[in-house]
């Protein structure tokens, strides 16, 4: 099981024809997700690594049956793309563009909701069901099926700790890219409600970073409403006030935001906040070895500090991944977007 | 991307939103100019990208052009935390009755533009919510339908009673929404908004935020940056397309994805060092930018080691691996290096390394541990490398 996407998902891609979109395409159909289609605009009728093109997404869903849509379109069209999609009866969106106006989002927002869809993004990987299906930009070799739900702000940090997960033997049941932008469509909290009812997913991580107060909000359900446990990491303990770190959500404004807040917030709803991500699997094993004796009820199981100096204090990948490296495996032909 | 508030009033002016006559001035003969043209007192007003101007100094009153002379050459070329003023703004005084507030700013988690309006204005709001949050009267819009005019009116008669005063501010709070818009603006804010002893309403001060994300559709705005208010460093980032935020350490940071660049400049710190900069050369991995990255790195004096954590995904290992002996070629760069590069092409990358004598780790934590030590070593201990 897994959430949002599995191998019955239909994907169309919106801007199939482009450097990203053709590339992305491609990459997803050799990982076995069902890309039934491709839309540009005056580029219908030819095909793209075998996958039909067609002029509108309303066209492309009437002859294909797709129910997903995933958007490679620079900024100034990609906000078109979402109505468009929504439009066309799509029921999950996913813009991997990064440059959307965070007021253009305000308004999509409101529309998606109208329609009843659901929007992942804007600014964001993905996500990905190992096994099943990849929608976005995630690279499938870190990936393996398992237990553990993946939610985060970010990109390559999720990447970190997915590999970090798959290298320690934990798999992954479906993880997920919300986006570094201010307005997105899926929050954190959002995820936590479907991982807490897939019944495949036994424990979740949840990576978030500096800016607005999404990560409380989520901290607050965990605590009054999640049965599951819940492993964190926030990343920008570093960053100075008032400078945006890369991505147009993380900045810390008016003294909120900070990690400080974020990190505090968790550990009070008894959310352990790993030091570095490769510390997250074995805050996983901890939190689900306390799940097997029933000790759940517990308080927040504490991380085994990392050595600060000398040899790292996390243990070294296991067997099933020794070895292996992300990205490593024989096909190892990924272009770079 | 932030504007002065001279450049602010100028939309606010071209928008229909009174604001007191006034001019930029870059030196105290242009601001006597100004003030003489005016021929009634001014208020000399420091342009810099920071709060707390007057608190610094840096807003004084001149009674005639002659103060404003020596007021000028005062605050041109003052210090405000840390930034130098450059420009003044030349403004006629103004009689203040009242000083309230209006602002507007996006709410990320009502995903709304939300106005806020005080009868408490001239201060820092910040200060009058922790304070006395019941003088701050907010409303969320609806971003599809937008503001109504009876609702810019309920939130007019939160500051004044007397209706000529009312109907002047629904039309700056109605005109405010339109130019928050219009502009793609992330925040606009008049503080104070201002009565005068005639019965007018007026915007004594401005300020105004530009996404940066909107910026493509807005020339005239991109035209409107100050460079010498940037750090230099930070603008060729920009123009190189990193992103790139100076800290004070002395571990330069090359990594790849905003979250995982803060993460590992949040371990430098965890393993005791001290990060020099944040650096995300994105999701793309062109050579150049490995090279635009390392250039802008090793001008910062107190950098005595490099790191560079790139995990491969969309990104080529090989790319950033060729872009790493291109910069070392051409830079020569004096400080230790010490480069972690997993996942696509990670082979081809180790053999594209083997070029250049750099150190290298296989995870996060060991890459970030190993820059500490190298940035431990004495410069003249580094073994005759220079």
């Amino acid at each position: 099981m897994s959430i949002l996407i599995n191998k019955k998902t239909k994907v169309v891609v919106q801007g199939i024809t482009g450097r990203d979109g053709s590339f992305h395409a491609d990459q997803m159909k050799k990982y076995g997700t069902n890309v039934v289609g491709g839309v540009t605009p005056g580029k219908g009728g030819t095909t793209i690594s075998g996958i039909p093109v067609f002029n509108t997404v309303a066209e492309a869903a009437a002859k294909t049956g797709a129910n997903t849509s995933v958007i490679y379109v620079p900024p100034a069209f990609s906000i078109d793309a979402v109505y468009e999609a929504v439009d066309a009866g799509i029921k999950l969106v996913v813009c991997i563009t990064e440059g959307v106006p965070a007021n253009d989002m305000l308004k999509v927002y409101e529309y998606v909701k109208s329609k009843g869809a659901r929007l992942i993004g804007p600014n964001c990987p993905g996500l990905i069901s190992p096994g099943e299906s990849k929608v976005g930009i995630m690279p499938g070799t870190i990936v393996a099926k398992g237990p553990v739900g993946v939610v985060s702000r970010s990109g390559t940090l999720t990447y970190e700790a997915i590999w970090a997960l798959t290298s320690a033997g934990i798999g992954q049941t479906t993880c997920i890219g919300i986006g570094g932008d201010q307005i997105i469509g899926t929050n954190f909290l959002d995820v936590l409600e479907m991982f807490e009812a897939d019944p495949a997913t036994k424990a979740v991580v949840m990576i978030g970073e500096i800016g607005g107060n999404d990560e409380e909000m989520a901290a607050r359900y965990v605590k009054t409403k999640m049965t599951k446990p819940v492993v964190g990491f926030i990343a920008g303990r570093m960053a100075p006030p008032g400078k945006r770190m890369g991505h147009a959500g993380a900045i810390i404004s008016g003294g909120s935001g900070t990690a400080k807040d974020k990190i505090e917030a968790l550990n009070k709803a008894g959310i352990p906040v790993a030091d570095s991500p490769t510390q997250i699997p074995q805050l996983i094993k901890q939190k689900m070895a306390g799940i097997k004796k029933g000790l759940k009820a517990k308080p927040a199981a504490k991380a085994k500090p990392l050595k600060k100096s000398g040899k790292m204090a996390v243990k070294k990948p296991n067997k099933t991944a020794s070895g292996k490296v992300p990205g490593k495996t024989k096909k190892g032909g990924q272009k770079r977007s | 991307m932030k504007i002065h508030e001279y450049q602010a009033k100028d939309i606010f002016a071209a928008n229909g939103i009174p604001v007191p006559k006034g001019q930029m001035a870059a030196s105290a003969a242009e601001a006597v100019a100004i003030a003489e043209s005016f021929g009634r007192p001014v208020m000399i007003k420091a342009q810099v990208h920071v709060g707390g101007r007057g608190k610094a100094g840096g807003i004084q009153y001149a009674e005639n052009a002659e103060a404003a002379r020596v007021w000028a050459q005062k605050i041109i070329g003052m210090d405000i935390k840390g930034l130098t003023v450059k420009k003044v703004l030349v403004t006629e005084a103004a009689d203040i009755v009242s000083e309230s507030y209006v602002g507007i700013i996006i709410d990320r988690a009502q995903k709304k533009p939300v106005i806020m309006v005080s009868p408490a204005g001239g201060i820092d709001i910040e200060e009058v919510a922790a304070k006395t949050p019941e003088k701050i009267f907010k409303l969320a819009v609806d971003p599809i339908i937008g503001l109504k005019s009876y609702q810019a009116r309920d939130l007019a008669m939160k500051l004044y009673s007397d209706f000529n005063l009312v109907r002047q501010a629904t039309d700056i709070i109605m005109k405010l929404y339109d130019t928050y818009w219009k502009i793609d603006a992330s925040l606009v804010e008049i503080n104070p908004l201002i009565t005068t002893p005639n019965g007018k309403v007026v915007a004594l001060d401005a300020k105004i935020n530009i996404d940066d994300n909107g910026l493509y559709r807005h020339k005239e705005i991109e035209g409107l940056r100050d460079l010498d208010a940037e750090d230099p460093s930070e603008m060729e980032a920009r123009d190189g397309d990193l992103s790139f935020v100076k800290l004070s350490g002395n571990i330069g940071c090359i990594v790849n994805g905003a979250g995982l660049a803060m993460a590992t400049m949040d371990l430098v710190k965890f393993y005791g060092g001290d990060p020099a900069n944040f650096l995300d050369i994105g999701g793309s991995s062109n050579p150049q930018k490995v090279l635009t990255a390392m250039g802008i790195i090793l001008r910062d004096s107190n950098v005595r080691a490099i790191l560079i954590n790139i995990f491969g995904g969309i990104t080529r290992c090989d790319d950033v691996a060729n872009g790493i002996v291109m910069a070392y070629e051409q830079l020569k760069p004096e400080v230790p290096i010490v480069v972690r590069l997993t996942g696509t092409n990670e082979d081809k990358a180790k053999i594209i390394l083997k070029k250049v004598h750099l150190e290298s780790a296989d995870t996060l934590d060991n890459v970030v541990k190993k820059a500490i030590a190298l940035a431990e070593i004495e410069p003249a201990a580094a073994g005759g490398e220079k």
